[in-house]
């Protein structure tokens, strides 16, 4: 196998949101190279839709500690308070900073940039639904995505693109460089480098109903885990409300935010009985709740009874074509229904990790749940956990957390870069993964242990056991089933033996990382007897505040998971029950 | 239903002159062009070979010529496309793996156009102003996903391949047509270039290969115009 040295002081993985606004930090002082496996502006930043919260008040009065209280408490209160502040306080800068790099915001008349309503953003802690999401039409993320890139592009950054990172390299608890897997060629890069950061995205890929690329498959979370890393917090997994039915695309908030509503089979608007104040608008954990409720209960529509619609058909067709023409669309491809004169019929679709790389407010990542970090390794975005999202993110604010701790880790690399000095990594560093490879080259294939099969198993079981309602008893029953697709996994074969494009070489390593994540999200899920946030115990259906104020970190001990707890950092907001 | 694919195969390892493979799949009406070729992948044939990831029509890595018109795999179902189904590269572009092509050439064209807002003045630390007017001029273009697709239909493209192409033009209207941006003078510059926006012969291709419905056609003749008002 062909091996490259590459010679960098920072490292950048992922080119997603947090991964871009990271390089742009640290790019004019360092030698630095982004590495995706992707096209940069392939990152599914650019899936993202309805907007990004901060408290610009351009609409009406608004601050960022309301917007702080209703981050709290839509994380049903696990989220650390002092990040929370960080988040929203500089959110403001943040959009501002994106407008002036030429983010082509929507505009109000008087040309500030517009803002909209969105699920759980309220002002005055509660009193009202809150206009606080800055929006592009309905393609906001594509607009961050294009604008971080753009930006990229004028200052010269390096890209490695369709280049997978496949290894890390730690040493004594130091962070050495990655290794590389190139794509077009199938030769291996080393890249010596002492600042890492992981910007990887999340894992919606566990699930078989989700809004999540292909590509979402927990790479930079299932590369640290396997190195002793934890992964905090892997429980709490959002399921979004209004994916189309079947196919999990995402059809926006902003959907609701702009008047939408959902409506069961007897064109109920059901939200009325489950949060009565601001109904269509609560936060997402109670709304797919709600959904799976009336589902349970026989209201759901079609001949499956297994869905509900939503309904804009009251807007209008001038303000679906202006606010929201790429769902207008989605609908029209994939249902070929006309969303201004028609409901559509959605499910909830798995949609966000609020778990991941555990992180201080600076984007260092932790190697236990007692404080220690392992120096030289950065991570941020949904891959990571702060953790400002808790056990329920609000929408808007994982934009906001890209940008915001992007930033932070870009520049915590700066910091360390400027005060240690580069230290070596050789050829040899490749070994390990030039072994697993040929690995893989070497065993001869068997549809029996095809990797499509394996995880497609896995997807199945993953949405029938540990999708929005669980118990015991699921995940006990899931809990076995991982363990066998692990064994399966062992014998894992494929077709392909070409070096130019393997991607089935590719699908066959990130499905252990799937597996790490499908293992560490049950075992944190067992092992919660509590509900809160997006993560519902049928056998346990109240939040135990006592015993569970507290991140889990989840260990990988063999091929079994070993859990540690961590208690929240709390700040100005007391806990309390969380009515809407 | 049954479905009869034929598939351009390219392997430079093992089969340097390329073939037609043929497949039969089973699929239902409403799935997606992209989910049959997971399903040979997946299940027949794992070496079949080709870009994918957002799977709805947004991150632009799945451009390819199905029955002769470029697409992109995961925006067309089976039930919008005449069986047999023909899938092949998009065009122009040098090919490296069955439907996978060098994309290099195209990202290159597209840096030539300095694709970010030029603007020296000081901001201040609030947003800048913009008309809800100002900001419609230019909202079409900001949807391109640089897929290829328009670039790639483009018969100047095919027997030029140093034409900027119109995805790299797209991206110029996007920042001319932006009243916040500086950079016009340089941008339409490289847009009088021979190989700029006039190599253009109008021929509407590229209009009717983009996925996101941009005027693409008008947007190089917007570009045409202001390069000549500019002069």
């Amino acid at each position: 196998m062909k091996i490259v040295k590459h010679s960098f002081d920072g490292i950048i993985v992922g080119a997603g949101g947090a991964g871009l606004r990271a390089a742009i930090e640290a790019a004019p002082t360092m030698k630095l190279a982004v590495i995706t496996k992707l096209y940069p502006t392939r990152s599914h930043t650019g899936a993202a839709q309805g907007g990004m919260s901060a408290a610009l008040a351009n609409v009406e009065e608004d601050n960022w500690n309301w917007h702080a209280f209703d981050t709290v408490k839509g994380s049903d209160y696990l989220a650390d308070q002092p990040a929370v502040d960080i988040l929203c306080k500089e959110a403001i800068d943040a959009v501002v900073e994106l407008e002036h790099w030429g983010l082509p915001f929507s505009r109000l008349e008087s040309g500030k940039i517009a803002q909209r309503r969105f699920g759980g953003h309220t002002v005055k802690e509660g009193a009202a639904p809150a206009f606080r999401a800055c929006y592009a039409a309905d393609r906001t993320g594509h607009m961050i995505l294009q604008t971080l890139y753009q930006k990229c592009v004028s200052m010269g950054v390096e890209f490695f693109d369709e280049f997978q990172v496949l290894d890390i390299k730690i040493e004594d608890g130091v962070c050495k460089g990655v290794v590389a897997y190139e794509i077009a060629t199938g030769d291996l890069h080393v890249f010596e480098a002492r600042a890492v950061t992981f910007a990887t995205g999340g894992f919606g890929k566990i699930f078989k109903v989700s809004s999540n690329a292909h590509s979402l498959t927990g790479d930079g979370p299932g590369m640290l885990y396997q190195k002793g890393i934890p992964l905090e917090d892997m429980e709490f997994y959002q399921f979004h409300p209004t994916g189309i039915y079947r196919l999990g695309i995402l059809l926006s908030e902003a959907a609701r935010g702009e008047g939408g509503i959902l409506r069961n089979k007897d064109g109920e608007r059901f939200m009325e009985r489950y949060a009565p104040s601001i109904k269509d608008l609560a936060p997402r954990d109670m709304v797919s709740r709600a959904i799976a409720t009336e589902i349970s209960a026989g209201n759901g529509a079609g001949p499956n009874n297994d869905y509900v619609f939503l309904d804009l058909t009251h807007l209008g067709e001038e303000a679906i074509m202006k606010k929201l023409p790429d769902i207008t669309d989605f609908v029209r491809t994939y249902v070929k229904i006309e969303p201004i004169n028609d409901p559509i019929p959605v499910q909830p679709t798995a949609h966000y990790a609020m778990g991941g790389i555990p992180t201080d407010v600076n984007g260092r990542v932790l190697s236990d749940h007692k404080g220690g970090v392992i120096e030289g390794v950065y991570a941020a975005g949904e891959a990571a956990c702060v953790s400002v999202h808790g056990a329920n993110r609000l929408g808007t604010n994982s934009l906001l957390d890209i940008v915001v701790f992007g930033k932070r880790a870009g520049q915590s690399m700066v910091d360390y870069v400027s005060s240690t000095k580069a230290s070596p990594l050789n050829e040899s560093a490749a070994d390990d993964l030039s072994n697993k490879i040929s690995g893989f080259m070497e065993k001869e294939h068997t549809t029996e242990f095809s990797v499509a099969k394996i995880r497609s198993e896995l997807q199945d079981s993953m949405e029938e056991n540990a999708k929005i309602f669980r118990s015991k008893e699921t995940l006990d029953n899931q809990t076995e089933i991982l363990s066998d697709l692990r064994e399966r996994y062992k014998n894992v074969t494929i077709s392909d033996k070409s070096k130019v494009f393997n991607s089935e070489l590719l699908e066959a390593i990130e499905l252990d990382y799937l597996l790490d994540m499908a293992d560490t999200t049950v075992a944190s899920a067992l092992a919660r007897k509590e509900s809160r946030g997006a993560h519902s115990r049928e056998d346990y259906p109240d939040r135990d505040d006592t015993k569970f104020m507290k991140h889990s970190f989840a260990f990988k001990n063999g091929d079994s998971v070993k859990l540690e707890y961590k208690d929240v950092e709390l700040g100005k907001y007391e806990p309390m029950e969380r009515k809407y | 239903m049954e479905i009869d694919l034929k598939i351009l195969r390219y392997d430079p390892e093992n089969d340097k002159k390329g073939h037609w493979e043929y497949y039969k799949v089973d699929a239902e009406p409403e799935e997606r062009i992209l989910d049959l070729l997971h399903k040979i992948k997946w299940f027949e044939d794992g070496s079949l070979s080709f870009r994918k990831s957002c799977a709805h029509g947004v991150c632009g890595s799945d451009a390819m010529v199905v029955n002769g018109e470029n697409m992109l795999a995961c925006q067309v179902l089976v039930k919008e496309v005449s069986n047999p189904i023909k899938i092949e590269p998009i065009r122009g572009l040098p090919v490296l793996k069955d439907l996978i092509v060098d994309m290099e050439p195209f990202f290159d064209s597209y840096k030539k156009v300095m694709p970010f807002l030029i603007n020296d003045d000081e901001p201040g630390d609030r947003e800048r102003l913009q008309s809800p007017e100002d900001r419609d001029k230019f909202e079409d273009t900001t949807k391109c996903i640089l897929c290829a697709a328009c670039t790639t239909s483009c018969p100047v493209f095919w027997t030029a391949d140093s034409y900027i192409g119109p995805a790299a033009i797209v991206n110029a209207h996007r920042f001319v047509m932006d009243s916040r941006d500086q950079g016009s003078k340089q941008r339409l510059e490289i847009m009088k270039d021979v190989n700029g926006a006039f190599r253009c012969r109008t021929a509407f291709n590229c209009t009717s290969a983009c996925p996101r419905g941009i005027q693409v056609t008008k947007a190089i003749e917007d570009v045409k115009r202001e390069t000549l008002l500019n002069n």
